[in-house]
């Protein structure tokens, strides 16, 4: 199924959540994963997520990437409403709009550098010839052109991870959602992962939706959005032209 | 004494070898410069060449040997840094957890802007001088730093109410 087809979805976000509450269980063990979160990613725009662990982090995720439904609330991917769509369309949006890139590479190390870039392309039923040059393409934007008929193994952590990257934006995908992508690696490394990451949007158009804990890393972001007990508590946007200090925080009682 | 272990300089050549050592964010002015050669001729580790119209100044022996013992030197950790961020939040947690975190909240979200803004001001491998880049460095891992400990304010703080406990 091409979902592709249909309405012209260019100018819309590459993530729009609107109201988004998430609950897990209900009664007395209900937990409320998420509660009221609105958050738009624009087309190449780079946000990243910070907060304390089980403030929500992964569960944002897993509903940008169209893995869990929300309670309430609206989740558009490249415009579209996912948690509206069958299955199968489902399935079809997760492969073609949306890339991932975990902590733990999650290369087969079995395949090649250039067969694991291919292998969404091919699953989402590309031709091998088209995958390939695809593939090539989108390795050639993070930096790797040669020694790619090597395994994942032969090469270092960093390069291993720009593999990563390479196979999440192979095939023009909409939106990346990285996740602790810089976890396994040490800091000039990392360094260099987020700034291949910060760099993509401008050269592909790609939204990358960042989670870390490293205030390093965040600090590449456009918007760095804390989140708190489910809930936005603070954004901060580098191209605010100021501070805007908001309400003074009245002595409390 | 480090810039007159090198060469002897005049006053005003050492000022601006000071400027350009440390990345230009450590103007001095040259009142200040003088003071310091003042006291440390006083000291005996600076001596004074008054053969040409300016005092040139070079490290005495003593001079070389305090200089040895200064690299040497590590900080140390007594007493403890005081500064205002510290003090700010130690005080919040006075006025309850809502008024801690908000406070937190504030200072963790001004902090991040700075260091995205910095992040845009000094992209990595820009090929700027190394002293430049080094002081940008320091910069941006500081905040990297109180960063962090405002991660941590804000873990403890709702971890020491989640258990039901007072700040």
């Amino acid at each position: 199924m091409d979902i592709r087809v249909g309405p012209d979805r260019d100018g819309a976000p590459a993530l729009e959540m609107v109201d988004v509450v998430k609950r897990f269980g209900s009664g007395a063990t209900e937990v409320r994963a998420l509660t009221d979160v609105s958050l738009t990613v624009a087309p190449g725009e780079l946000v990243a997520v910070m907060g304390p662990s089980g403030c929500g982090k992964s569960t944002l995720l897993h509903l940008a990437g169209g893995l869990e439904d929300p309670t309430a609330g609206r989740v558009r991917v490249a415009g579209l409403d996912v948690p509206l769509m069958p299955p199968a369309q489902r399935a079809a949006l997760r492969r073609t709009e949306v890339g991932y890139v975990f902590q733990r590479l999650n290369l087969v190390v079995t395949l090649t550098a250039l067969e694991n870039v291919m292998l969404p392309l091919e699953l989402e039923g590309v031709r091998a010839r088209e995958a390939k040059a695809q593939a090539r393409e989108a390795l050639a934007s993070v930096g790797l052109t040669q020694h790619l008929d090597r395994f994942p193994d032969d090469f270092s952590g960093g390069q291993q991870q720009r593999i990563a990257v390479a196979r999440a934006l192979a095939g023009r995908r909409r939106l990346i959602l990285a996740d602790e992508p810089t976890g396994a690696l040490d800091t000039v490394t990392g360094d260099q992962v987020i700034e291949l990451l910060a760099g993509l949007p401008a050269r592909d158009g790609a939204a990358v939706l960042l989670v870390t804990h490293e205030p390093r890393y965040a600090s590449w972001a456009d918007r760095v959005v804390f989140l708190r007990d489910g809930r936005i508590v603070d954004q901060s946007s580098a191209t605010d032209l100021q501070f805007e200090p908001p309400e003074p925080l009245g002595a409390p009682t | 004494m480090a810039l007159l272990a090198e060469e002897p300089r005049y006053g005003y050549q050492l000022k601006t070898a000071f400027e350009s050592a440390t990345g230009g964010v450590w103007p001095l002015n040259i009142g200040q410069v003088y003071t310091t050669l003042d006291r440390l001729q006083r000291d005996g580790l600076v001596a004074v060449d008054a053969g040409g119209e300016q005092k040139r100044y070079a490290l005495t022996p003593g001079g070389e040997e305090a200089l040895g013992a200064w690299w040497q030197m590590t900080p140390s950790d007594e007493p403890p840094p005081r500064d205002e961020l510290q003090l700010k939040v130690l005080l919040a947690i006075d006025h309850g957890p809502e008024h801690a975190l908000a406070v937190v909240t504030r200072q963790r979200t001004a902090l991040t802007r700075l260091l995205q803004r910095h992040r845009r001001a000094h992209p990595a491998g820009d090929g700027a001088p190394l002293a430049e880049a080094l002081v940008a460095d320091a910069l941006a891992v500081r905040a990297e730093a109180d960063l962090r400990w405002l991660d941590l304010c804000e873990s403890r703080i709702l971890r020491t109410t989640q258990d039901g406990g007072t700040l």
